[in-house]
Parts: C-alpha cells; sequence; structure tokens
C-alpha cells in the first residue's frame, strides 16, 4: 500500500517534466528569435551603428538618448505616429458603426434577412486577399489622368470629359489622387476599412448571437422595439468584444505598412501625410545610410505606444478566461 | 405606419444596402480581371465590364518583356507559407498539450507569458532582428521567415482554447495504462483529435504567411527568391507605367488563387474568423 502510493507519487512528478518538455520548443524559438531581437533593439536604439556617405560603418558607439532626440525632433517620428493615427481613426470610426449596424439588421429576428451567408461571403472576401495586391489595385485605379477612376468621374460627368483640358481655367479636371495628402489619406483609410469591415461585422454577430434569445424575448413581451433591445441588451452585452476589435484594430493599425508603403508614389508630396511608423523605420534602415541606431529608436518608440495598448488587452483576455475557467469549474 | 408595412420598408433598405456593400466588394476585383484581358488604349479610354481579347498578348508581354515570373513567386510564397504553417501548427498544439495535460509548478507562469507576448507585434523588433540575422548569416534566406512560427503566442492560445474542450484526460490517462509513451499519445491522440482547430488555423496561417510584405521586404534582397506580395510592389515602378494590361494581368493572376482558394472554404474560414473573435 505504502509502495503504490510514493510510486504513484513519483510517476506524477515524472510526468511534470513532460509539460516542462513540451513547452519548451516554444520557448526556445521565442527568446532566440524574438525576445532577444527585441533586446537588440533596445540596445541598438542607444547606439550610432550607420554607414556613412563615404560607405563607412559607423558604430555601434553608445550615444545616449541622441536617437531618440534626432527622430523626435529634427527626424519624423511624431509626424508618422499622428499620420498612422489619423488613417486609422478615419478607417476604424466608420468600421465600426457599418459592423454594428449590419450585425444589429443581420440578427434582427423580426426581419429574417436571407441571402447572409452570401453577403457575409461576399463582404469578407477583401480581408483574405493579399493587400499588397490590393494596393496596387487602388494604386492603379487611382492612376492620373486616365485611370479607371478617373475614367468614371469623367463619364458622370463629375470632371472634364477631356483630361487635357486646360488644367488652370478648367474648374473640374481629373484628380491627382496620388499626389494630394488627404485624397491619398482618405484612400488608404478606405482600403483598411473596405479589407477589414466584413471581418469586424462577423465577429460582432457571433458575439450577439451568443446572447441568450430569452433576454430578447422578455423585452419583446414587454413592448420594447428592436432599436431598445439592442441599445439596452445588445450593446452592453457584447461590449467587451467591441473593446476587443478596438484594442487589436489599434495594434494592428499602429503597425501599418502594406497600403500606405504602396499607396505612395514614388516622390509624391503625399508622402509628409501618409509615412507611417514602420514606412519610417524601413526607409531609415533601408536607405542608403543603413541608420539601424535611429531606425531602432523609432522602433522602440513604436514599442512603447503597443505594450501600453497590448496591456490593455491583455487585462480584457485575462478576464474573459478566468470566466471561462470558472464555468467549465461549474459544469 | 402598419408594423408589417414599417418591416417591409426596413427589409428593403436592408437588402439595397447589402446589395450596395457585395458589388462594393466585387467590383475592384471584376475591373481588375476585364482589364487584364483588354488592350492599353481602351483600358484608358474608360471602364468597362466586357472582356477584351487581349488576354494573350498581355500574357506574353508578361513574360517575355517584362521578365514578371508569377509562378516563381508563388513557389516562393508556397514554401515559406507552407513551412511556417506546419511547424507553427505542429508545435503550437504541443505547446497547448504541454499546458493543458500536465501540471507543473509554472504551468500558470507560462501560460500568462505566453498571452502577454501574443500581442507584441514582430515590426517592432525588426531592426535588432534584421542585425542578429544578419551576423548570422541568415539574410536572403528563408529561415528567418519560417522557423520563428514555431513560437506563435495566438496559435497556441486558440489551440488551448479548443483542447479544454475537444481532449478528454481520461483517454490520455488510458493511453498511459495501455504502455504509450507521452509523446506517442501527443502523437497518435491528441493531434488526431484537434483536427478541425487544425484545419481552420492552417487556412489563416497560411494566408497571413503568404500575404506578409514587411518582413520579407526586409530580409530577402535577391529578386528570384521574392514571394508574391514583394513581386507585386514591383509593378509599381516605371517600367510598368505604360503597359496598365499587364499589370492587371500580374495582379490577376496573384488574387486569383487566393480568390478560388477562399470561395472553396468561405464556410470555414467565416466560422473561423466568428470564433476567433469570441476566442471561446
Amino acid at each position: 500500500m505504502k509502495n503504490m502510493a510514493t510510486g504513484r507519487k513519483n510517476k506524477s512528478v515524472s510526468y511534470a517534466r513532460y509539460g516542462y518538455l513540451f513547452i519548451l520548443p516554444f520557448f526556445l524559438v521565442y527568446i532566440v528569435f524574438q525576445a532577444y531581437p527585441l533586446i537588440n533593439t533596445f540596445y541598438l536604439a542607444f547606439q550610432k551603428y550607420m554607414l556613412t556617405g563615404a560607405g563607412k560603418w559607423v558604430g555601434p558607439k553608445f550615444v545616449g538618448l541622441d536617437n531618440f532626440k534626432n527622430v523626435l525632433t529634427k527626424g519624423y517620428a511624431i509626424r508618422a505616429l499622428s499620420n498612422t493615427s489619423i488613417m486609422w481613426i478615419i478607417n476604424f470610426i466608420p468600421q465600426i458603426f457599418l459592423a454594428l449596424l449590419l450585425a444589429k439588421w443581420f440578427t434582427d429576428t423580426r426581419m429574417r434577412i436571407r441571402g447572409q451567408g452570401l453577403i457575409k461571403v461576399l463582404v469578407f472576401m477583401p480581408n483574405i486577399i493579399t493587400a499588397a495586391s490590393i494596393s496596387v489595385l487602388f494604386y492603379s485605379l487611382m492612376a492620373y489622368p486616365q485611370g479607371p477612376i478617373n475614367s468614371l468621374l469623367a463619364t458622370l460627368g463629375v470632371i472634364d470629359a477631356n483630361i487635357y483640358a486646360n488644367p488652370g481655367t478648367a474648374a473640374l479636371v481629373a484628380v491627382r489622387f496620388l499626389e494630394k495628402g488627404w485624397y491619398t489619406r482618405i484612400a488608404i483609410a478606405f482600403i483598411n476599412f473596405w479589407m477589414w469591415y466584413g471581418n469586424t461585422m462577423i465577429v460582432l454577430i457571433s458575439g450577439i448571437l451568443g446572447i441568450s434569445p430569452t433576454l430578447y424575448e422578455a423585452a419583446e413581451i414587454d413592448g420594447a422595439t428592436s432599436g431598445q433591445s439592442f441599445r439596452k441588451i445588445t450593446i452592453p452585452l457584447i461590449k467587451p468584444i467591441i473593446l476587443y476589435t478596438l484594442v487589436t484594430s489599434l495594434i494592428g493599425g499602429m503597425q501599418m505598412y502594406d497600403v500606405s508603403a504602396l499607396m505612395l508614389q514614388d516622390g509624391s508630396p503625399a508622402k509628409a501625410m501618409i509615412q507611417t511608423n514602420t514606412m519610417y523605420i524601413m526607409e531609415l534602415v533601408y536607405s542608403g545610410t543603413k541608420d539601424y541606431g535611429r531606425g531602432a529608436a523609432v522602433s522602440i518608440l513604436l514599442f512603447i505606444v503597443t505594450a501600453v495598448l497590448s496591456l490593455i488587452l491583455f487585462f480584457i483576455l485575462r478576464d474573459r478566461d478566468e470566466n471561462m475557467v470558472k464555468r467549465r469549474g461549474q459544469k | 405606419m402598419k408594423y408589417s408595412v414599417r418591416i417591409g420598408l426596413k427589409k428593403a433598405l436592408v437588402y439595397t444596402v447589402s446589395f450596395v456593400l457585395c458589388v462594393m466588394s466585387v467590383m475592384p476585383f471584376l475591373v481588375m480581371f476585364v482589364n487584364a484581358s483588354r488592350e492599353n488604349y481602351d483600358i484608358q479610354q474608360g471602364i468597362s465590364l466586357i472582356p477584351g481579347n487581349m488576354l494573350k498578348e498581355n500574357m506574353q508581354t508578361l513574360r517575355d518583356r517584362q521578365n514578371f515570373n508569377v509562378a516563381r513567386g508563388m513557389w516562393n510564397s508556397f514554401q515559406v507559407a507552407g513551412l511556417s504553417t506546419v511547424l507553427a501548427l505542429y508545435f503550437s498544439t504541443l505547446t497547448a498539450y504541454g499546458l493543458v495535460v500536465y501540471s507543473f509548478r509554472l504551468r500558470k507562469a507560462a501560460f500568462t507569458l505566453i498571452m502577454a507576448t501574443m500581442m507584441i507585434p514582430t515590426q517592432v523588433s525588426i531592426v535588432g532582428f534584421f542585425t542578429f540575422m544578419f551576423r548570422m548569416g541568415l539574410t536572403n534566406t528563408y529561415w528567418p521567415l519560417t522557423i520563428p512560427a514555431i513560437a506563435s503566442p495566438t496559435v497556441v492560445f486558440f489551440m488551448r482554447q479548443y483542447m479544454l474542450t475537444a481532449l478528454p484526460l481520461e483517454m490520455v490517462e488510458a493511453a498511459r495504462i495501455d504502455g504509450s509513451s507521452e509523446f506517442n499519445t501527443f502523437n497518435r491522440i491528441a493531434l488526431p483529435l484537434m483536427k478541425p482547430a487544425l484545419a481552420t488555423q492552417a487556412i489563416f496561417i497560411f494566408i497571413g504567411s503568404w500575404n506578409r510584405l514587411f518582413e520579407p521586404t526586409m530580409l530577402i534582397s535577391s529578386q528570384d527568391k521574392y514571394t508574391m506580395p514583394m513581386l507585386v510592389a514591383l509593378l509599381r515602378s516605371d517600367r510598368f507605367r505604360t503597359d496598365y494590361g499587364t499589370v492587371y494581368l500580374a495582379l490577376s493572376l496573384t488574387v486569383l488563387p487566393l480568390i478560388v482558394v477562399y470561395l472553396l472554404l468561405s464556410k470555414h474560414i467565416i466560422r473561423g474568423v466568428a470564433l476567433g473573435g469570441v476566442k471561446e
């Protein structure tokens, strides 16, 4: 009897070893390929490390906060952060409203909208397609002066059909979409909106479908309109999901690269209004000077912004996970 | 107004808006496919939904004059995305299994750590990653794009959630009694049970990896190793400026496989999005 008990105890100890063994590859790879590069980026952010005009490497040499001061005052870190935020906001606000509206419509039991499967498939489609391809597609559609969008505007009579109509005198000529900051900004925000509202809608619908139908039935018996049910039942109950969508979209949005980088025409003055942080990092590191020090400094600033946002999300998810474990325990 | 009339009107509005949105989703791709078969001059004359008859010529220009090798780009992307998917699936499931099946002192800490790292995007450490890979002589190879997939926190998170409901611990016990080794139990019993979750995650990891542009741009320098999105980025360069037909054709070739795959798997993909969002 005694032997058996100790035997079992030994066995369970040896099983614990398997736990460590099974999670080991994850942590090894994480440390080598993510944690160390992050530490390395921190290190580089405080070094002067770049290629000079003469093609000679300088550094790495410790320069304190110089890189940060440089990108924040002389460089474009603040501009890039504000560009990124503005483009994210003009994409996200219409996105969440449209997604909410569609989710409300498609889950309304009084309307019973048919063909939802097809609608979901179609509006979600842009989300799956390579952002690079989509950006180059819109880049071509918005070409000046004879891109398809300008042609369409001409056909509709919004702009002069003769694209070579004296630009000085004619009031309405073909639009240089890719050279005017606000046009390009809005185009980029639109592409992101177009690519993501379907995704957000599906997430919200699944959240709403998770709400107990008895709540709505009770509200209906009490004479609530569908608008009232939506405001008083749906919205409060899917608030965590809306919050989750907001934070994940914000974290992803802060890393915005593909669409804005490919919508930037070479030499376009719109650059000042659409360059994001990741584009700025790429420019510093990839250009002739290969300025790893300043590139790393911008990365660290981006990391700080992202980390604050991640922290918020972490608490949202943790609370939900704990709720789930509790529910499992009750069962 | 009568209740049924009001509902009827509202339904009409919903169907109209839905129709407009569906057209909005499809239209750019439609214009792209049509323009792929039109002549340069016609494309400049305006939008048309009637295909032209220049598809073959555009194909020839793309291949011979522009040296734009779509097949090569696809094969490159396929290698990167394929290996990333296999690594991410296997090791994430292994990690999730370790966290769910065994109880050990650091279990909770490990899971918390994985969750904390989940939302740190790779972009913020790209400079340190690049210089490190450069020192190791791994730039311009696919290793930096694939090996890190072994540590995919979001996939671990998803697999763990699924495993909590799909893998009865009694089954693991039973396998132990039958003399199966721990590793064998994972490979032969747990992994097959996870098939539905593996399939959903496979689609998302593969497409996500296929679509990546930032990291490959930073790490890959020789053009014969370019992945598909990198190749697409070249279409904006000057040599394509006057060749609209070939640009649309090249874009169509990059988009078409994804649309086909999407339409075949759309049911699973949309269910996966719904599941992933709620994370329960």
